[in-house]
């Protein structure tokens, strides 16, 4: 790894990052790891090197269910270069590891159950031998038929011990009877979604003087990793030492444990130090994708659109392994009847195991997949009441003081009808022209579309979920500050993978401590845990941590000031980088106001309490909600079935933008992901065999397919946030795919209930034709 | 296992006992000590390995490093001043406007930007746009990117916007 401090070009140490930069809350900082990362200066993971490192290697299961009659490692023993082969029984702890529960073989022994399940790893001294070794493996499997139909494994034998259900939940909100004079329903699928980040899963693990081990890895939550490392290496946890490598990108995927266990195994077992770089097919194969859905919705309303019932039953794929499943059925069911109100419903959420791959978390966790059925519901409601779709959302919009179908009240800022309206208030695009270039109409650089064969369309979508763990999760982060001669440098495990929250903060501490310079310590387990960076809680709750601990310091500074000067403290204050006092008898710079000593200071935050769901799926379960929406315009070649997304625009819920470039990178970036979803993103399974594991046939959206962006941030504080300030990563990803579909419905009439929409959805479609699942009463 | 020679960033390096399977991405960055380009797909996809030979810009993970010899080859380290904490106008544009997340993607993007706007002082919207559609990122959306590279256009050339 790179150091800047001693010279050396690479070494196990992190990075140096902190470039000088400036910024309080509120101003567009730029990122401290913004130069090393544009000059190739950054270690990422993939980026580390030590003296005598071997390299890791992974032998996967090509079968979705098996079982395994025999392993036999003797060819890859004898392959050059190999120092160590382990299987299932070389492992010293526990044998299982989960992100949740431990329900999975840290190496399968007996029964395979998804394609890509562990079998084996191999140190070598090459990259290449590590392949060559892993590959001669010789395993004998008894191939099995896999489950890989959701509503089949509901009631089919179970895959494993645990049992097949990983969650039923059902949500009942007021009167079972309600129904509406006008109805409308629909089936509506949603496709396995990768988090597809561009730094593939990477590590170095490195023996440790005293029989532990440390390891450098990228991760969304370093404690989680290490206590389930600590378990299954059979070591204490104080002896399984995990620091922060440079994080090429996460989106949920890095939340669950990969090749973790494997490199410190292989590290403990040579005493060497083993890298481990999954190769991007195996980066498809070893990290959980997003739940696929099956998810059936009747909403039934007064003919001026007044939601009455809802009613859904949601069927979430969660693959061979628990994950974050069980949290995922909640979100999708919590959030299913989208931000609006809604007196009476009835939810029915299962997350089941099958022979397919695992699935977990995914930036949107849960609230993606029923916000595009919600809002085609929406949609489909609006028309049967004949009302603008827009008007029935604004009509049934949520806000502060409604309750959610849990029962709970929303006691803090949710502007679902301002971002609605801000959204609508956006300008549109230009009418497209024959005078365009081809390569901006549909089918790109392929030239298949002609002027006259365009035709466009714009589609509306809103969405929200929650913010931070939830169901009575006692989640917590701990920061710490220390503050010498001016220059404060901030502890916080908190990990950055890309989002930005190393710039939040320094900005955080400049402005609590008045000072400039503020240094950003790698993240390890050497600090308490920060909590995974997911659900949008970072801003919030390691925010909240390092404002605490830095607003102790100043407190400590102020306190040994006013002691030394005799004035009281609460004449005191911190002034654009001077300790003064009201009275004007103290003016001293933070820097040397107290000369040489040092002030450091930890705290804990926590956010309020939230409790349980009930047997009824009802209570206070959730800390705060973040609401957007989206309009696409699309131009659609509907002979070809070609989409090409024009724009999105776009009003978030941010509560208040601590960085507004930061904000708008993650509205981009978010937009692009459910852009994704929408036309062209899907992992393809045959038997459970994942058929599109690289970049050549797993198509995220290039610089040609990323639509326009307009966005405009609604700044309305969130009581009890640090600074006001809400998570703003998810939000973008949740409704901009609904709104990108709806927008090929308008200009097609193709029904369109499943994404990603395929060429055939629209070019075989019956124009003008809905849903045959469809029924329109009124 | 044999030896051959590579010139990279003008400076001619021995690499001996290696593979002659290896790809010039893998012998760049474990070899030669030069990681600035990133392996993100080994198959060209991503474009996070790019690199210049010969003036053109190439993907290092689809090209066998044994092949290179005799090429003028350009990495993200000899592209930049070499000073510690400069940077070009484009490195420089990437971290003022914001279009750096967790960077992975960022020395490729850097590679191709430099090599647009060598061929093309001042391209349009649709042209960077197809300049960069070789080098995927996952985090910003390409929204700041393009920002980045108007920026630089725009300082390039005095201020004047096509």
């Amino acid at each position: 790894m790179r150091s800047a401090s001693t010279g050396t070009t690479r070494s196990a140490a992190p990075t140096d990052t902190n470039q000088v930069t400036s910024g309080r809350i509120g101003e567009s900082a730029r990122r401290p790891d913004g130069g090393p990362k544009v000059r190739g200066e950054f270690a990422f993971t993939s980026d580390l090197w030590a003296d005598r490192m071997l390299w890791g290697s992974t032998l996967r299961s090509p079968h979705a269910a098996a079982r395994i009659v025999s392993v036999d490692i003797s060819a890859a023993l004898s392959v050059r270069g190999v120092a160590s082969v382990l299987t299932a029984t070389d492992v010293p702890g526990a044998p299982l590891y989960g992100l949740e529960v431990r329900d999975q073989p840290v190496f399968a022994s007996d029964v395979v159950r998804y394609c890509g399940e562990p079998i084996a790893a191999v140190a070598a001294d090459h990259p290449d031998s590590a392949r060559r070794a892993a590959a001669a493996i010789r395993v004998d499997y008894d191939v099995r038929t896999p489950v890989v139909d959701a509503e089949a494994a509901i009631v089919g034998a179970p895959l494993h011990p645990d049992g097949n259900l990983f969650r039923h939940l059902f949500i009942r909100h007021g009167d079972p009877a309600a129904r509406g004079a006008v109805s409308v329903e629909g089936t509506y699928d949603i496709g396995m979604q990768d988090q597809a980040f561009m730094g593939p899963e990477s590590g170095l693990a490195i023996p440790a003087e005293d029989g532990g081990v440390d390891l450098v890895v990228s991760t969304q939550w370093l404690h989680n990793d290490r206590d389930q490392v600590a378990e299954c290496v059979g070591l204490p946890p104080e002896k399984v030492r995990l620091t922060l490598g440079g994080v090429g990108g996460a989106f949920g995927a890095r939340e669950d444990v990969s090749l973790h266990v494997h490199a410190c195994l292989l590290a403990l077992r040579t005493g060497r130090p083993v890298k481990m770089v999954y190769s991007r097919q195996e980066s498809f194969l070893g990290h959980v994708h997003r739940h696929p859905a099956r998810i059936w919705m009747r909403h039934t309303a007064d003919p001026d659109g007044t939601i009455v019932s809802f009613e859904a039953r949601i069927v979430l794929d969660g693959g061979a392994y628990r994950s974050s499943s069980f949290h995922v059925v909640a979100n999708a069911s919590c959030f299913a009847a989208g931000p609006y109100r809604v007196p009476n419903a009835l939810i029915e959420g299962i997350g089941v195991r099958t022979n397919n791959p695992p699935c977990g978390a995914m930036r949107g966790f849960g609230a993606v997949q029923v916000c595009f059925a919600h809002e085609a519901q929406m949609d489909r409601l609006a028309r049967a009441c004949g009302i603008d779709p827009i008007e029935l959302r604004l009509h049934n919009a949520l806000s502060s003081g409604d309750r959610l179908l849990t029962g709970q009240r929303i006691d803090g800022v949710l502007p679902v009808a301002d971002v609605i309206r801000r959204t609508v208030a956006l300008p549109l695009p230009p009418v497209a022209s024959a005078a365009d270039d081809p390569m901006t109409r549909p089918g790109g650089a392929g030239r298949t579309t002609d002027a006259g064969d365009v035709r466009r369309g714009v589609g509306f979508a809103v969405g929200f979920k929650n913010l931070m763990y939830a169901e009575g999760y006692m989640d917590g982060s701990v920061a710490a500050c220390r503050l010498v001669d001016g220059l404060a440098t901030v502890r916080c495990a908190a990990a950055e993978v890309g989002q930005g929250f190393v710039t939040l903060a320094q900005q955080i501490a400049r402005t609590v401590l008045g000072v400039d310079d503020v240094l950003v310590a790698q993240p390890d387990t050497t600090i308490g845990s920060s909590g995974s960076t997911s659900a949008s809680r970072q801003t919030w709750m390691s925010g909240g941590a390092v404002e605490q601990a830095c607003l102790a310091v100043r407190d400590s500074l102020l306190t040994r000031v006013a002691a030394e000067r005799g004035v009281p403290v609460e004449l005191l204050r911190i002034q654009d980088a001077r300790v003064l006092s009201h009275d004007g008898g103290v003016d001293v710079t933070v820097a040397e106001a107290a000369p040489g000593v040092v002030f450091e200071e930890e705290r804990e935050f926590h956010h309020r309490v939230t409790h349980p769901l009930d047997t009824d799926g009802q209570g206070d379960a959730h800390v705060s909600l973040a609401c957007a929406a989206h309009r696409a315009v699309v131009d659609v070649d509907p002979e070809l079935g070609l989409v090409r997304v024009v724009q999105v625009a776009t009003a978030q819920d941010v509560g208040r933008a601590l960085n507004p470039v930061q904000v708008i990178g993650q509205i981009e970036g978010g937009i692009a992901q459910g852009v994704g979803l929408a036309v062209m993103e899907e992992l393809l399974l045959l038997d459970g065999r994942p058929r599109n594991p690289s970049f050549t046939d797993y198509l995220i959206p290039t610089a040609l397919d990323m639509p326009e962006v307009v966005a405009t941030l609604v700044e309305e504080p969130e009581p009890g946030a640090p600074f006001g300030a809400k998570g703003v990563g998810e939000p973008p990803v949740i409704s901009s795919t609904p709104a990108v579909v709806a927008a090929i419905r308008d200009a097609t009439s193709a029904p369109l209930t499943r994404v990603p929409v395929r060429p055939d959805d629209i070019a075989l479609s019956a124009n003008g034709t809905d849903d045959e699942r469809t029924m329109e009463t009124s | 296992m044999t030896g051959y020679a590579l010139t990279v960033n003008g400076r001619e390096h021995r690499v001996e006992e290696a593979w002659l399977g290896e790809s010039l991405l893998h012998v760049l960055r474990e070899r030669l000590d030069l990681p600035g380009a990133k392996s993100g797909c080994e198959q060209g996809e991503c474009g996070s390995c790019s690199v210049m030979m010969d003036d053109v810009l190439v993907c290092s993970c689809l090209v066998l490093a044994a092949g290179a010899t005799g090429a003028r080859i350009t990495t993200l380290e000899g592209l930049q001043p070499a000073d510690r904490g400069a940077f070009s106008d484009v490195q420089q544009a990437f971290v003022d406007e914001g279009a750096v997340q967790c960077g992975f993607c960022t020395p490729g993007l850097v590679m191709a930007v430099h090599d647009l706007l060598a061929r093309c002082p001042q391209p349009t919207g649709l042209e960077i746009r197809e300049a960069i559609s070789g080098n995927l990122c996952r985090c910003t959306g390409y929204g700041r990117i393009f920002a980045a590279v108007e920026v630089t256009v725009a300082a390039r050339t005095g201020g004047r916007r096509r």
